[in-house]
């Protein structure tokens, strides 16, 4: 079920008849009638209308995969910085190593790079990581791009099928956090490529047909 | 502002003004989106002789930690005058009018924003005038509405404002620099579209009931063809991408 709306940008304050549909994310409700609540693309997904929008901050949800920096270290965490609008915390026991009396900064320092998840959120917007799942680790060597994080979802593609090609058509490690930063690992021309790559899909993200695109412009250069 | 007593004549005998425009016309006003790389948010106007760059950032952490409130956003409004945006030499920094302005502007703004999902943080934004012609306030706060729409901040819907007043004892809308200096009356204003509420009203000079209402009446049905202006330059954003999008069906 797909409605006529499908695809199209509204604005704030916008009205959505949603035919049926139920009321997803991006929409808000206000005598009786629906409106979107920031601009983005109408889309739909198992009965439920959407707003996805095209810009704006990362907005922490559990379980995400996101890529944080250290930015302070207290006697039993990290303070992280997740690109969103609060701090991230890590503990020391939702990581795999175990603190023998040894000072965390040994472990962990300041603008050290980690791969991690959001484990919690609480009530007062408090925000605990974890290192504690497969895939989760430092991150060492490699270079960070910054996309926005509205536009993460575009790099992924249908199934991964937008990370695979670029993975495939360049032999890249390539490790993306819901939060907008991508971790490249490979040959400095290759990681340049990729970040052209990046910064193409960002600016299309609204169009259609871009895996395509983006196998042509690898393809041709190769 | 506030009438300064003179003889200069504002409007000529066929109802034309200084600048040759009738009494509901507005100055030309040219709107662009996201001029500004480092901001999450930004927009440009130009509105007559108004030239007004806005940025804005957030939601981020609010600081001085004291100013975060833990049930909602605050919105961080700053009105700034460029020394060089006036005739005479403006010193620069905060002034009690810039301080009002930004009050004002930021709770104009407030009205809008769904500042409740988002607990503890600021939204901070930059209004800075570069030249001004009078009617800076409602541009900053109409740019303003536009950068937040770009930055990708909930919102009921975009804040527009126009102003009217009143020149040779006739209700004129949207005045310009002599308009205002010699006039009998200023009157901005800040609608939300959708619903027609008011979100700000302020006077400098005097009007009788009935002009307070032909003036905020006017200033309604302007506001509403700002609004359609604000939604173009935020479109235009992602149309002008649009001849690639083209190519892409030839293939």
């Amino acid at each position: 079920m797909y409605l006529d709306i499908e695809r199209k940008i509204v604005l704030p304050g916008e009205e959505i008849s949603l035919e049926g549909m139920k009321q997803g994310n991006g929409i808000y409700h206000d005598g009786g009638k629906y409106y979107s609540y920031q601009m983005g693309v109408i889309q739909t997904y198992n009965n439920y209308a959407n707003v996805i929008p095209l810009s704006g901050k990362y907005y922490p949800v559990r379980n995400d995969r996101v890529i944080g920096k250290v930015v302070d270290v207290a006697p039993s965490f990290w303070i992280m910085d997740i690109r969103g609008p609060y701090p991230g915390f890590l503990h020391i026991n939702d990581t795999p190593w175990k603190n023998l009396d040894q000072e965390l900064n040994k472990i962990l320092r300041v603008s050290d790079t980690v791969f991690l998840k959001v484990n919690e959120i609480t009530e007062s917007r408090q925000i605990w990581l974890s290192l504690k799942d497969a895939g989760l680790r430092k991150l060492e060597g490699g270079h960070i791009v910054m996309v926005q994080p509205t536009k993460v979802s575009r790099i992924i593609g249908k199934g991964g099928s937008m990370v695979n090609t670029i993975k495939e058509l360049t032999g890249v490690k390539v490790q993306l956090g819901q939060n907008g930063v991508v971790w490249l690992d490979g040959p400095a021309d290759k990681v340049m490529t990729v970040r052209k790559i990046l910064k193409y899909i960002e600016k299309e993200a609204h169009t259609s047909g871009l895996t395509d695109r983006v196998k042509k412009i690898l393809e041709e250069s190769r | 502002m506030g009438g300064t007593q003179s003889d200069i004549k504002l409007m000529n005998e066929e109802g034309l003004r200084i600048d040759g425009r009738k009494f509901n016309e507005l100055r030309p006003i040219r709107i662009e989106v996201g001029v500004l790389n480092r901001a999450d948010g930004s927009a440009y106007i130009e509105w007559g002789g108004n030239k007004v760059l806005v940025a804005v950032y957030g939601p981020r952490e609010a600081f001085p930690k004291h100013t975060q409130n833990p049930s909602r956003a605050i919105i961080n409004a700053r009105y700034n005058m460029a020394a060089f945006s006036v005739d005479e030499r403006k010193r620069p920094g905060p002034d009690r009018r810039a301080v009002e302005i930004s009050k004002v502007i930021g709770e104009a703004l407030e009205c809008a924003v769904f500042t409740e999902q988002f607990p503890r943080t600021s939204i901070d934004v930059y209004i800075e005038v570069l030249q001004a012609d009078a009617g800076t306030r409602i541009a900053g706060l109409t740019a303003a509405s536009v950068a937040l729409v770009d930055a990708g901040i909930p919102m009921k819907d975009m804040v527009v404002g126009c102003a009217a007043g009143k020149i040779d004892g006739k209700v004129v809308l949207d005045l310009n620099k002599e308009e205002d200096n010699y006039g009998q009356a200023d009157l901005p204003m800040a609608i939300i579209p959708r619903t027609q509420e008011i979100v700000l009203l302020q006077m400098d000079g005097n009007l009788t009931r009935e002009e307070l209402e032909e003036a905020v009446e006017m200033s309604k049905k302007a506001a509403t063809y700002i609004s359609d202006l604000q939604k173009e330059a935020l479109m235009a954003k992602y149309k002008s991408q649009e001849p690639e999008k083209e190519g892409e069906r030839d293939e």
